[in-house]
């Protein structure tokens, strides 16, 4: 009935326009922040150094996001269900990685092979502590709920979130403290146009993508990855071809958890300093992160968590940090407003 | 023993049951000191009560989960400092402005609002935010949910925190990390009676039960309405509702709204009792909190929350920090109970979940639908269709 009062031409704009923003909407609005700052260092120091700086620390970061991230796809893949307790897992898994590498004797004196292999017993110790950890929260918090409604589960988990920061509380006290600095991760590697890449960044990288080709890979090709991939698309049908259902949640929550103490361990050697509420802010970031590659999907959790820790990076360096969780959160309230399924798409049951 | 309970349920036997212990609730204070600790919890009890019987109508009736519910208690509170001190110093001119306020203040600068007016800036500010958080939750899914509301809540904590840094003119959006302090104790005007919360507790007490019975009244009246009953539709199936003619949008918005409103009372009550709005107090721990009451209670049902609120209210106010704070010293462990009552809460909603999902006193129709798998959400193995 309206139609004939719009001429066609101006809504043909209109839809044109809504298509646009409907499919790139969210990378320009991803873009807004470096382009910004972009322009301002042009203009003000003539070179892009500082954002590139902001960019590789983002990375780094985004790096440790990525895990995170990970562990919160695999989970919402398979059982869709929000696993609010993961951000504390990955916490604990900081504070199991530093009392470890004391436990091993590590200081800031130790050789670089000693080093070398202290840390990646570390790595070892946290990653199948915080697989433990998340199997186990999966028995006694969700499986005894999978047939209730959705609510439940998430409350039971909002429920060991609180748990495990207490246990955080309890173990290493209620403020931040700092840890040795054992890799001496400032220290510049290569220096390429004034931009720095330091040790950290070089750990957190190579941490994280063999970690991530390892899960990507044995998701896509083992019999285990498949008999995931079958759960995740259809529960009852895999049951009744004959995969061990709640076996396979066990294994994805195994995969989930060893990320995230892997992601523990390089926080804490990057950030140098760990405390019980790392967790609570690791896992909304993370979550935003899944969210932004689009929940279920591998490449997007990886994706949104490079992306997030820029963001993240360059609103603590410009903005100031105490106004980063609100850029974060308003990044995820317009995503899930806009564009639910993300930036690569929904690999979810209800998205189809 | 079986007469008793017999008679107990009958609607009578209620009314009589609910007469006690609203008499009961009047004559409290009566035993205790005017300024006794006892007064002070109680106080706060009946706050926490209004904003799980807030909660409990976005939660409870129209299934919403929301994660965010701290920003409705921020934004009550926030009133009460912004329309009742003299955090807007020179607002008005030299006198300030004034409205139906006591000799004391009379002549301070700055906004000076009679409390129980600013009760309604509240309400409306309140019911106006849930609205507006509530917009883009509308065409999401139950978790989802949860997360956007959430991630509002914690936007306004921060805001609230670092509400220096925005500024109108002179003026700052809140005081940062200072509290803003004092605030206008509240004040009856044509019987010249002013509250003071260092002589003697008793009248916020009264005010608060006042605030708490209206509480009750509107979440009865609201859930045997036609709203309601579109509510507790919506939750069960919400595209049964739509086809039905349930307006979707307009429900989901009026039940962030209400439940909102209820929050933001409670926030400017306790704004006003505490004589300062600290913006440290409104994080997510908060938000949960006063979600596991409404769990606790027995989501939906009027009187399970509230008793659900009552039985946290009391353990988080009185038994860990006066009565069991030195229990783990006594058995030889080095904390103090207070640190970890937030662990505690996270322990009671998980074992409440996994054994009695339903709470402690449901509803009947949310206890059909947990035992029997009817309604709100499907479960992870039902979900194709």
């Amino acid at each position: 009935m309206n139609a004939p009062t719009v001429p066609f031409a101006q809504r043909n704009a209109v839809v044109a326009v809504r298509a646009f923003l409907g499919r790139y909407g969210l990378i320009l609005a991803l873009l807004v922040l470096p382009v910004v700052y972009g322009i301002q260092d042009l203009s003000q120091d003539g070179d892009l150094s500082r954002l590139g700086n902001n960019l590789v620390a983002g990375i780094s970061n985004g790096a440790i996001w990525a895990l995170i991230a990970l562990g919160y796809t695999l989970v919402y893949g398979i059982i869709e269900l929000i696993n609010f307790a993961h951000g504390e897992v990955f916490m604990i898994g900081s504070f199991v990685a530093a009392s470890f590498w004391g436990t091993l004797g590590l200081t800031l004196t130790t050789g670089i092979p000693g080093l070398i292999i202290g840390l990646f017993a570390t790595l070892l110790v946290a990653m199948v502590a915080c697989a433990s950890l998340n199997v186990m929260i999966e028995r006694v918090a969700y499986r005894p709920l999978r047939n209730a409604p959705k609510l439940a589960p998430l409350i039971t988990a909002v429920g060991f979130s609180f748990i495990l920061q207490n246990v955080g509380i309890l173990w290493r006290g209620g403020s931040q403290q700092s840890v040795d600095n054992l890799i001496h991760q400032e220290q510049s590697i290569v220096e390429i146009l004034g931009v720095v890449i330091s040790r950290g960044d070089l750990m957190a990288i190579g941490v994280t993508v063999p970690l991530v080709f390892v899960v990507t890979a044995f998701i896509a090709r083992s019999r285990l990855g498949k008999a995931m991939r079958a759960t995740a698309q259809d529960p009852e049908a895999a049951r009744l071809m004959g995969i061990n259902v709640d076996q396979t949640i066990s294994l994805t929550f195994l995969l989930g958890g060893m990320l995230a103490g892997a992601a523990g361990l390089v926080y804490a050697l990057y950030q140098t300093n760990v405390w019980f509420f790392q967790g609570f802010t690791a896992g909304l970031i993370a979550f935003t992160a899944a969210v932004m590659g689009g929940i279920g999907n591998l490449r997007g959790a990886v994706l949104g968590g490079l992306i997030i820790g820029c963001i993240q990076q360059i609103s603590d360096n410009r903005i100031g940090g105490e106004w980063t969780p609100v850029i974060v959160f308003g990044y995820l309230i317009l995503i899930m407003t806009f564009r639910p399924r993300g930036l690569l798409g929904e690999q979810t049951r209800e998205a189809g | 023993m079986s007469a008793v309970l017999d008679t107990l349920k009958t609607k009578l036997g209620q009314r009589g049951l609910v007469a006690l212990a609203l008499g009961l609730a009047i004559v409290f204070p009566l035993f205790f000191d005017q300024l006794a600790t006892q007064m002070d919890v109680a106080i706060f009890v009946l706050a926490y009560v209004m904003m799980a019987l807030g909660l409990n109508i976005v939660v409870g009736f129209a299934g919403l989960l929301d994660l965010g519910y701290v920003a409705f208690y921020a934004i009550g509170a926030y009133t009460v400092g912004w329309l009742a001190s003299d955090h807007f110093t020179g607002v008005g001119g030299e006198s300030g402005i004034h409205v139906l306020v006591s000799d004391f203040v009379g002549n301070a600068s700055g906004i000076h609002i009679n409390f129980f007016v600013v009760i309604f800036a509240a309400v409306l500010i309140a019911a106006a935010l849930g609205a507006l958080i509530g917009l883009p939750t509308l065409r999401l899914r139950g978790d989802y949910i949860a997360i956007v509301t959430l991630a509002f809540g914690e936007i306004i904590g921060r805001i609230a925190l670092n509400g220096d840094e925005i500024t109108f003119g002179e003026y700052q959006l809140t005081n940062g990390q200072q509290a803003i302090s004092p605030v206008d104790q509240p004040y009856i005007p044509f019987a010249n009676f002013e509250f003071d919360s260092a002589f003697n507790l008793r009248p916020y007490y009264w005010t608060g039960l006042l605030l708490l019975c209206f509480t009750l009244f509107v979440n009865f009246r609201l859930r045997d309405s036609r709203l309601g009953r579109a509510w507790i539709a919506l939750r069960e199936d919400e595209v049964a509702a739509a086809s039905m003619g349930v307006p979707l949008v307009r429900t989901k918005l009026l039940a962030y709204a209400a439940g909102a409103s209820l929050g933001g009372i409670a926030g400017s009550f306790l704004g006003s009792y505490n004589n300062a709005i600290n913006s440290n107090q409104f994080l997510f721990s908060f938000s949960i909190f006063v979600l596991a009451m409404v769990i606790l209670g027995g989501m939906g049902s009027i009187w399970g929350v509230t008793a659900g609120a009552f039985a946290l209210a009391v353990i988080d106010r009185y038994l860990i920090p006066e009565v069991f704070d030195d229990l783990p010293s006594k058995v030889g462990l080095d904390f103090q109970l207070t640190q970890l009552s937030f662990g505690i809460f996270g322990f009671l909603l998980v074992l409440i979940m996994v054994l009695r999902p339903e709470g402690l006193f449901p509803e009947r129709r949310r206890k059909m639908e947990l035992t029997e798998g009817v309604g709100t959400d499907e479960s992870v193995f039902e979900a194709r269709g």
